[in-house]
């Protein structure tokens, strides 16, 4: 289906003209308050998904925009073809501005308020009702056939080891090459995780002015440790990290960093935002896995790459992801949650370009509908990055 | 010297190489990255992915692998030495370091 000089995969073509390779029904809820009348929503109807968290309320400045933002950007992730709005009531993130919001898009939105339909019961039997029809309508699409240049491609490392930086990690910088010569968009992120790499990074950047930003998101994340008087070592490298052989936040960086590739970086968008230019592009987020997947899908990937060595079930309700391991025993031992295996290129067996082309391969097979390892395991992560208290 | 243990060096200034599998103390290995070869008796047991000084490397000196600046030493590390946590220390984010944090 897929040859290496016309790739193409089958998606779904969107109302705002964005692709999907996934056809979910999002359940969303605004606020914790909502989070388990979505879940039991999931429950009674097949084909939605949902996420559970601890937001929408009480958040101010920064965290209120970046909250709403991510609820947005979940709803309108081409990979979701409708969205049912849970809320509460009475919460500062109200479900009616953020289903405002995605109903932009020109996707199906609608809102279903605890408070507004007699409780928790009766919300979760008119969302769900809302949802059956939605479902339905999403069943009759057909997958259609769509280049590469309409993917936006996460790119993660989670549970690094030694390893990381010597196969899969150079072996997604591959792959984000590829993605970026066929015109689509490749997303690096973990700015805690770029800390002593941001030099590399800058000098790649397509003008001062990106170059700039570079330092700036870079000098922020340190200073947040700084003004907080910690030691950023106590949580970075992990102990994971250091019994993998990580000694310093430097090291792991510079073995990160090699998941961008060699093409110049376009942009630096901020944390759930979605890029505004093709080719590599930096989004502002945490090392924290799942703040970093959750903000990279909130920004518009459809499918995310994740490179591990010492082991993790990380997926999102949204976006298959693609798990990498670093190392043979570890793919041996997590064959439940490792899709690909760049441990070949330790052992001697395989080139670091030939296990790019081989994931590459991959990304056309999910994005037609092969289901990864934590969608079948149902691995469906979410967590916001938040930057100040609850008030 | 062939022990048939590997190792990797990735830049040829690097103080450091990575062992790819567990290596006893005692090993002598022989590292080569690029036009340089460095023969190493290992001073420790040195576990799959953890790293081994090639040269040896002055308490506060830059500790050098991917051709860069990975953090400094926080003592002598000689030649076949474990270079890790113990012995180095990262130089970035040092909130820790800063002095009015620990003042009030």
């Amino acid at each position: 289906m897929s040859t290496q000089n016309n790739p193409e995969f089958w998606g779904y073509r969107r109302p705002d003209g964005r692709v999907g390779v996934r056809n979910h029904v999002l359940i969303l809820p605004t606020i914790t308050c909502a989070t388990q009348a979505a879940k039991q929503v999931t429950e009674l109807v097949h084909g939605t998904v949902s996420f559970i968290h601890q937001h929408g309320c009480a958040q101010v400045g920064v965290d209120y925009e970046q909250t709403f933002r991510t609820y947005v950007g979940m709803g309108t992730n081409p990979n979701v073809y409708g969205v049912v709005v849970m809320g509460l009531g009475c919460e500062t993130h109200q479900a009616r501005s953020v289903a405002g919001e995605i109903a932009k898009s020109g996707k199906p939105v609608e809102v279903v308020s605890i408070q507004d339909h007699g409780g928790t019961l009766g919300a979760i039997a008119q969302a769900a009702r809302i949802a059956a029809q939605m479902v339905q309508d999403a069943s009759a699409l057909s997958r259609e056939p769509f280049d590469f240049s309409e993917l936006i491609v996460g790119t993660e490392c989670g549970g690094s080891d030694a390893c990381s930086g010597l196969s899969a990690n150079p072996a997604v910088g591959v792959v984000s090459d590829m993605i970026v010569d066929h015109g689509g968009t490749a997303i690096l992120a973990e700015t805690t995780e770029l800390i002593g790499a941001e030099h590399l990074l800058a000098n790649r950047a397509v003008d001062d002015r990106v170059a700039k930003r570079v330092y700036e998101v870079i000098q922020a994340m340190e200073n947040r440790a700084i003004a907080m008087g910690v030691d950023i070592r106590t949580g970075n490298p992990s102990p994971g990290n250091i019994r993998g052989g990580l000694t310093t936040l430097e090291e792991k960086s510079l073995g990160a960093a090699a998941k961008a590739g060699t093409r110049p970086l376009q942009e630096l968008v901020e944390y759930a935002q979605r890029p505004t230019k093709k080719g590599l592009v930096w989004m502002d987020t945490p090392g924290h896995d799942i703040e970093q997947l959750t903000g990279m899908v909130a920004g518009g990937a459809q499918v995310v790459l994740f490179t591990s060595g010492r082991g993790t079930p990380t997926g999102s309700p949204i976006a298959p992801v693609i798990k990498i391991a670093t190392n043979t025993l570890m793919f041996e031992r997590m064959k439940d949650n490792m899709d690909i295996n760049a441990g070949t290129i330790i052992d001697g067996k395989e080139s670091i370009e030939s296990v790019g082309q081989r994931i590459f391969n991959e990304i056309a097979l999910v994005c037609s509908g092969k289901l990864t390892k934590a969608e079948i395991l149902k691995q469906h992560d979410f967590g916001i990055w938040r930057i100040g208290p609850t008030f | 010297m062939e022990t048939g243990y590997q190792t990797v060096m990735m830049k040829p200034e690097d103080s450091v190489a990575v062992a790819l599998s567990e290596i006893p103390a005692g090993t002598t290995v022989k590292v080569m990255c690029q036009d340089q070869t460095f023969v190493v008796q290992l001073q420790d047991n040195i576990d799959f992915g953890h790293k081994f000084a090639v040269v040896p490397i002055k308490q506060g000196q830059d500790v050098l692998k991917y051709g860069e600046v990975i953090g400094v030493a926080s003592r002598d590390i000689d030649v076949g030495e474990h270079v890790h946590v113990h012995n180095v220390e990262g130089k970035r984010g040092r909130g820790d370091k800063v002095e009015y944090a620990k003042q009030s």
